[in-house]
């Protein structure tokens, strides 16, 4: 049982890499994931139905995803509609791309299907023991994908992508166009946000249209206990590792809340309060913590 | 070179709060020309700079490149040719990355792919590139820019800029923000690059004793227009209450407002 508690923070962890993209590095506060986490998931749903190749279905899901990043993107640079309302924009059309995604449904269930983790379950049986073959697969499937972001961030391309969201005048100084970047960056983020959400629909036995709902909110908290937690750093490996550990531990505590929450007379509906919660506390504590640094330095330079 | 053509530019057309910040400018920038720009706030300075980087349109008037039209060409595509450097000593750099992956960002215009460049071969020559600013940099290359003093961040922005060698390099008060030590450290290395890598620049100031001090010609701005330029030899002789004379023969007014924005060193 205990295994559950970190495969969701892993599954999740890829859409936490995915927000981590667009909040931290693009400096884009991107709403379209609220749709684009459903999406994946309905894409992936719709493909299983259909007898899809399962990896091509996960690659159609990531597509999807790019998609509607791109869509967000050029909403934002060609209609010069601000960032958040762009978001907001894409995110309330998915809704009913995804619900016609799912056949006209709300909910298609998985049960009894054939999916990307009962092939590797199979295949990992009597290697893995049975109640790990999950946490391992996806401990590979994020670590390889957080390692493949790592090297993207250190090319060329990423590296101006990483100076955009810090200084935009300065890459449009060095003759670049900044709408390409942001479409780059946005289509990256929202398609590992629908593969994540292509692997939920898989582990939860169901594509929902809800599935995405306040998803948003969790991908930020994770992002911002994995920097609260860790040190600070400007090595993209560092900060990549810190998002996938802030989705573990912030899943761990949703996961605790689901299932023992009852003992403090807590519900599962109650668990949207806590994230809000939860954030306005980390964003008080990252302050206070940010106010003593500057205090610790003016004393220091008054001496 | 670069030339302007009539270049106007009007803001907010048509509405009460209208305003010519440009009328009518004619100009003519030659290669290997050194220009400084000096005029009171709200000359126009500012927005001919911006003009002619591309991050606004005229009004009216055409901008060309050697005998190019660009005048409707993005800040982008003309930045590929045209460096520029701000007053704010940040816009040049970014703060959360190191100096040398700040330097493989800038050592090349243009889009870039899914290469990794920077490599130890690479790291050698911006070292050796970075001894040319004698603030020991080339031994920080791994640390972040925000550690740096805005005097450090301007001579990098400079330095980076010179090694694209772009054809025109527009620099718009680039030592105002800075403390007059460092302001005079990176305007002595602009005037040294200017004059080893043979560019072609136009440098805003406020300073009437370093307008005449540096480059080759000089243009006063006033109300939008270029109301007295000097060059070659002229400009050798001028001094700073010549250029006030001068301001108040055409202009008929006095500069004493003026003075106390253009300071006399």
């Amino acid at each position: 049982m205990i295994e559950g508690i970190f495969v969701e923070g892993l599954i999740y962890g890829i859409m936490v890499l995915g927000v981590f993209i667009s909040f931290r590095v693009l400096d884009f506060p991107d709403l379209t994931v609220d749709g684009s986490f459903p999406l994946g998931a309905a894409l992936m749903a719709q493909c299983i139905l259909m007898g899809v190749n399962l990896w091509l279905a996960l690659l159609i899901a990531f597509a999807g995803g790019v998609l509607a990043g791109t869509v967000t993107a050029l909403i934002h640079n060609h209609l010069k509609v601000p960032n958040l309302l762009a978001g907001i924009l894409t995110m309330t059309m998915l809704y009913s791309i995804n619900i016609r995604v799912l056949g006209n449904r709300a909910n298609v269930p998985l049960l009894n299907q054939e999916t990307v983790l009962t092939k590797v379950t199979d295949r990992l049986t009597g290697i893995v023991p049975d109640d790990y073959i999950l946490l391992v697969f996806f401990a590979v499937v994020t670590i390889v994908i957080k390692v493949l972001l790592d090297l993207f961030f250190r090319t060329d391309l990423g590296m101006t992508i990483g100076a955009m969201g810090n200084n935009e005048q300065m890459v449009i100084s060095q003759g670049v166009n900044p709408k390409t970047l942001k479409t780059i960056g946005l289509g990256l983020s929202n398609g590992m946000v629908a593969l994540s959400g292509a692997f939920a629909a898989q582990y939860l036995g169901f594509a929902d249209v809800g599935l995405g709902q306040g998803i948003i909110i969790s991908g930020l908290a994770s992002v911002m206990i994995g920097e609260f937690l860790i040190m600070k750093s400007n090595r993209i490996s560092v900060l990549t590792l810190c998002a996938v550990l802030g989705s573990i531990c912030f899943y761990a505590v949703m996961y605790v809340g689901r299932y023992y929450g009852y003992v403090v007379k807590m519900t599962p509906n109650d668990l949207n309060l806590i994230k809000g919660i939860l954030i306005i506390v980390l964003l008080v504590l990252t302050q206070s913590k940010k106010l003593k640094k500057t205090a610790v330095r003016a004393v220091v330079k008054n001496d | 070179m670069i030339e302007l053509k009539n270049v106007s530019m009007i803001f907010n057309q048509g509405t009460v709060n209208e305003n010519q910040a440009i009328s009518g400018i004619n100009l003519k920038v030659r290669e290997g020309d050194f220009i400084t720009v000096i005029g009171s706030n709200g000359a126009g300075k500012s927005t001919l700079f911006n003009l002619i980087a591309g991050s606004i349109t005229p009004t009216t008037g055409t901008i060309s490149l050697n005998d190019r039209n660009i005048t409707r060409d993005p800040e982008y595509k003309r930045a590929k040719y045209i460096g520029r450097i701000f007053q704010n000593p940040l816009l040049g750099t970014a703060s959360n990355m190191s100096l040398e992956d700040n330097m493989m960002i800038t050592y090349r215009k243009g889009f870039k792919w899914l290469r990794r460049s920077l490599n130890h071969k690479m790291r050698e020559s911006f070292r050796a590139e970075l001894v040319q600013l004698r603030m020991g940099l080339e031994d920080r290359m791994k640390e972040n820019l925000a550690l740096f003093s805005g005097g450090q961040r301007q001579a990098l922005t400079l330095l980076m800029m010179v090694l694209s060698r772009p054809e025109l390099i527009l620099l718009d008060e680039h030592t105002a923000a800075l403390d007059p030590k460092n302001a005079q450290i990176v305007l002595e290395l602009t005037n040294k690059f200017i004059a080893d890598y043979k560019l072609t620049a136009m440098m805003i100031t406020h300073n009437m004793s370093h307008a005449i001090e540096y480059g080759n010609r000089l243009l006063m701005m006033d109300k939008g227009e270029i109301i007295f330029e000097a060059h070659g030899e002229e400009k050798q002789e001028l001094t700073v209450e010549k250029l006030i004379d001068k301001f108040h023969q055409i202009r008929h007014k006095s500069f004493e407002n003026d003075r106390t924005l253009l300071s006399e060193e």
